[in-house]
């Protein structure tokens, strides 16, 4: 019998067969549906787009992993890299130039996540990183809109078309497809002194179906939310961040709508439009940038909900997700450090429990 | 322009001015570093750094003006506790560590000439004139001095042996960062 | 709703790995025909060593007694089979450093002849305190691996008026099945095991906790404890680590051991059922603990199960005794959770082995650990209610402070954060360094503490010679000056007469 010498290796010696890998690929399946049905609205140049935004966002890995001579086939397969570009390309307006998806992609991972020092390290969602850099550097792009635009429908564009705009621009063929979203739509009308009872005849439909204007992938809540489901019951996610960051959203919208119908969007709107099932499922819910105990969970996806909110409602911007969740982010270390689980025989202080006599 | 430029420039001024009047009437009198320094020597006043005893080599490892590598008793553990406490950059590894040691008295070579036990800074040797004398190993530091007046050489340092009840788990192999 | 039993049903924490358990578990008990040689280990408890009382080439019976108990913590040892003391010196102890101990080895004649034994029949008419002083001499330790010596916990739980006895069969490792074997097959010696027990502290009612994926033994042990209304069993749900003492108190009567405080604090005291066993034929049989059941399981193995093994007996000895499939890739003492790897095959079995698992290379893969991705899963699966990550994160920049800031004393090592960790990071191995490095940090205060105080000492010492030397000298000194004082006094009486005779006349 071989003597095993060397240096002993402590139980356990059994594991999982679970890996990094696994947990990835799991939510890009869950994330698939939604995304499909964006590929379908949207049409030809969101599938480039999605393509150019996640190869880019894996050359960035594959480079920086090169320069820090690091072995890169194997941290590409863990799919850390791929499901930060396609988080990015899902949250991009679809017909958005593809210099857009290249540039956020590069960023994400080189700027959001390697510049903390890879994987496991980095304080902000990379993929948010990146997209906060798009809207504040392009504006313009990052806020250009398009309706429905099925695949094969007819006046979509087709294969070639979405070459054609995904490198030269929109043609003027397909002007007539370009839309605002129900959130910068309230907003234009209430800086123009438009109040919400007024202008919500004209605004853009909301469809639980996700036929509306907005991001590649976040339209379709539905899917969303089933693969969101799928994503909690496999405990790839625990439940605390997206309905804590949903409550953060409905609960004041619910109180200041009853309080001023014409000046402050209902709960349903809130929810329906722009990015905040997305978020909460499938951007806050990142592992290495939230909280790791369950109350720590709650309050952060809470936190995530009110910014989103209150960037919504009262900041320049229409649309608060990224820069919510990215604040958020930024809180973590100390929501982990206020919210530990309650060890065994301590009390929720971390001092031992009083023998009781 | 000119009045942002004007308050960042005042905020600078005050603020300094204040760590200023700060550092010099709340200043600390006594250096406290000296009494924490002499906590983490080995305090058995042996002299092997050069200076007489422990407490003046905290005294100048305080003012910095001796290496964190001086107390051979101590070892590599001590100089990284120093230098961690002197808040310096030192590189250990050229520092041989031969991890920490006991004295041990070869018994055929004794002569129990007692030397050795004058110069034992914890009574850890004992014996009589013209006995056979004996280290107490809970109490031997590995300073050496009895080694050096050792006029047959009875007396090495040996490495501690490694038993059931003290050894450690190493660091996992593979501690990916 | 199968799924949603996962959201409610089972404890919050701990992990549930595959079992393993069957088929060894079902294969009837073997008895391992006496070896030539054991190695009888002093220390096979915690606490301090035995202390040996045979010499080499004595000739002992089966259970005479080879080591007595060295102070308050500690455990006697017995002669597993009858022979020759061949030879006291040192082999590998069952233990990760692969470090050598003491162990009396013993040539056995083939005979095991048993030495003559006290036989108690109605052993529940002696006094508790006897009870407990059987089992310290039968050398009965805690035989689920903690090896804690009995009757020091006997006491303990009679001093603080213990009121529940938990009888521990949970055996929640993967692979392992001696202690579900003993319930099947000695169910009625566990049963009496347990309320002699209870009688030694004077519990009034014994919980015994069996994890629900063993049917037989619950029902074992159910027919022998029907006609003891005080003896419950109690299955408890498959669930890693529930054979530890602070969850299985938790899962069977909802108390909570104070981090700093004992079980016996909160009034319940755990023993396990392979050491009721050894209780029972300790004080009814007088028989000494000289024998255990270890299951021998895992992919390397060709039949494995259980058997009835002499302590001592060579892990080798044991391997060939139900062959092996190739070389083992892995040797684990214990379960797969928290055993202990042996470095070679040549290490005695011990009191507190519950098993041996062979590996084969499959079983034994580790995937190369990964950076953490701070998924919490870790933290999801800890039984304590700890952060390992956090932990883990402090250990590996030598923080070992910072770490014992996250309550690294609370850990016990239980396994299952590394288990689940998606990037197989040995967290648990970072642990026990971390945990090992502060020991000895306090070990080496403890020392230069020690260090001050004798060269304060020897500094006093010098002094006072230094004073008392010059005391001397000066009494010395004195007396001589006295002595001439007085030698001039009486030289000068005259003189002095005469003055004094002047004075009177001024």
């Amino acid at each position: 019998m071989n003597e095993n010498l060397g240096s002993p290796v402590a139980a356990p010696y059994t594991t999982t067969s679970n890996n990094p890998g696994r947990i990835m690929a799991t939510v890009m399946v869950a994330l698939a549906p939604s995304t499909l049905y964006g590929f379908w609205l949207y049409g030809w140049p969101s599938i480039y787009l999605w393509l150019i935004t996640i190869a880019s966002a894996m050359l960035g890995e594959a480079f920086f992993l090169r320069a820090m001579d690091r072995q890169a086939s194997k941290a590409l397969t863990d799919g850390s890299a791929i499901l930060t570009g396609w988080l990015l390309a899902v949250s991009l307006p679809p017909w958005a130039p593809w210099w857009i998806g290249a540039f956020g992609g590069l960023f994400g991972i080189v700027l959001g996540k390697h510049a903390f020092g890879g994987l496991g390290q980095n304080l902000f969602n990379p993929a948010m990183v990146a997209r906060v850099a798009l809207l504040i550097s392009f504006p313009v792009q990052m806020t250009s809109w398009v309706g429905a635009a099925p695949l094969f429908a007819e006046g979509s564009p087709g294969p070639l078309d979405g070459l054609v705009i995904l490198f030269k621009g929109i043609p003027a063929a397909f002007d007539a497809m370009t839309s605002a979203t129900t959130l910068g739509f309230s907003k234009t009308e209430m800086s123009r002194g438009v109040d919400l009872l007024q202008s919500a005849a004209h605004a853009p439909a909301l469809s639980m179906i996700g036929e509306r204007a907005g991001s590649m992938g976040e339209t379709a809540a539905w899917l969303i939310i089933a693969g969101g489901l799928m994503l909690i019951i496999k405990r790839i996610i625990s439940w605390h961040i997206p309905v804590a960051m949903l409550l953060g959203v409905a609960l004041p919208a619910v109180a200041l709508n009853a309080y001023d119908p014409a000046h402050f969007l209902d709960a349903q709107t809130h929810l329906m439009s722009g990015g905040v099932m997305l978020g909460a499922f499938f951007i806050a819910t990142d592992y290495v940038t939230s909280p790791n105990s369950p109350a720590g969970r709650f309050v952060f996806g809470f936190g995530c909900g009110l910014l989103t909110y209150v960037i919504r409602t009262w900041a320049g911007y229409p649309e608060g997700v990224a820069f919510a969740v990215m604040l958020m982010n930024a809180l973590t270390p100390i929501i982990d450090n206020h919210f530990r689980p309650r060890i065994y025989g301590r009390n929720r202080k971390g001092l031992p429990l009083q023998v009781a006599d | 322009m000119l009045v942002s430029v004007g308050s960042l420039s005042l905020m600078g001024l005050a603020l300094g001015s204040m760590l200023g009047a700060a550092s010099r009437y709340l200043a600390v009198e006594e250096n406290p570093l000296e009494a924490e320094i002499q906590a983490m020597l080995p305090g058995s006043q042996c002299g092997q750094c050069g200076y007489v005893g422990c407490a003046q080599a905290a005294a100048a490892l305080a003012k910095g003006e001796a290496q964190v590598t001086l107390c051979p008793p101590g070892g590599k553990a001590t100089a990284e506790a120093l230098a961690a406490k002197l808040g310096i950059k030192v590189d250990l590894s050229a520092v041989v560590d031969s991890g920490p040691q006991i004295a041990d008295v070869t018994e055929e070579i004794c002569i129990g000439c007692s030397r050795c036990l004058k110069v034992c800074p914890t009574d850890a040797i004992i014996g009589a004139a013209k006995q056979v004398h004996n280290v107490i190993r809970e109490a031997c530091t590995g300073c050496s001095s009895c080694v050096n007046v050792c006029p047959t050489e009875a007396l090495s340092l040996m490495p501690i042996p490694v038993t059931l009840q003290h050894w450690v788990w190493p660091q996992p192999a593979s501690s990916a960062s | 709703m199968g799924f949603l039993d996962r959201f409610f049903k089972e404890p919050s924490w701990g992990v549930h790995p595959d079992d393993h358990k069957r088929p060894a578990a079902d294969v009837p008990l073997r008895i391992l025909p006496t070896p030539e040689r054991v190695y009888m280990p002093l220390s096979q408890h915690v606490g301090g060593a035995a202390r040996p009382i045979v010499v080499v080439g004595q000739q002992v019976l089966k259970g005479q007694l080879l080591a007595d108990a060295q102070g308050n913590i500690s455990a006697p040892i017995h002669a597993p089979v009858s022979g020759t003391v061949f030879a006291i010196g040192d082999v590998t102890a069952p233990h990760a450093s692969g470090l050598p101990f003491r162990a009396i080895t013993i040539e056995s004649d083939g005979q095991d002849r048993w030495i003559d034994t006290e036989q108690v029949a109605d052993p529940f008419a002696l006094a508790p305190e006897e009870i407990a002083r059987k089992a310290a001499a039968a050398g009965v330790v805690g035989l689920g691996g903690a090896t804690f010596p009995s009757a020091v916990k006997f006491a303990l739980g009679k001093r603080l008026k213990v009121e529940t006895l938990i009888v521990n069969g949970g055996e929640c490792e993967p692979y392992l099945s001696s202690d579900d074997r003993i319930m099947r097959d000695f169910a009625d010696q566990v049963v009496d095991g347990v309320r002699l027990v209870m009688h030694a502290i004077g519990a009034k009612e014994a919980l015994v906790g069996i994890e629900d994926n063993k049917p037989e033994a619950i029902a074992a042990m159910r027919k022998a404890a029907a006609s003891f209304s005080e003896v419950k069993i109690c299955p408890v749900p498959t669930r890693y680590p529930m054979g530890s003492d602070k969850q299985l108190i938790q899962t069977l009567t909802g108390k909570e051991v104070p981090s700093n405080a004992r079980a016996a604090e909160v009034g319940v005291l755990v023993h396990n059922v392979s050491t009721c066993a050894a209780v029972h034929k300790a004080v009814r049989l007088g028989q000494p603990l000289v024998e255990r059941i270890v299951t021998l399981n895992g992919g390397a193995i060709a039949t494995p199960g259980n058997i009835y093994a002499p302590l001592g007996t060579l892990v080798a000895d044991l391997l060939a005794f139900v062959g092996l499939k190739g070389d083992p890739a892995r040797l684990i003492l214990g379960g797969p959770m928290m055993g202990t790897p042996l470095a070679h095959d040549r290490i005695p079995l011990v009191k507190g082995a519950s098993g041996i698992l062979a590996f084969n290379a499959a079983e034994a893969a580790t995937p190369e650990a990964g950076p953490c991705i701070r998924c919490g899963t870790c933290a999801d699966a800890c039984p304590m209610g700890l952060l390992p990550m956090e932990m883990a994160a402090h250990i590996r920049v030598e923080d070992f402070e910072g770490a014992e800031g996250y309550a690294l004393g609370d850990c016990i090592s239980c396994g299952c954060c590394a288990y689940v960790c998606p990037s197989h990071i040995p967290l648990v191995q970072y642990f026990s360094y971390a945990k090992g490095e502060l020991m000895a940090a306090e070990r080496v205060k403890l020392r230069t503490d020690a260090t001050k105080r004798l060269a304060e000492a020897r500094s006093a010492r010098i002094e006072r010679e230094k004073q008392e030397k010059a005391e001397a000298a000066a009494r010395r000194k004195a007396e001589k000056d006295a002595a001439a004082a007085a030698k001039a006094a009486a030289a000068k009486a005259p003189a002095k007469d005469s003055g004094q005779a002047q004075g009177e006349t001024v």
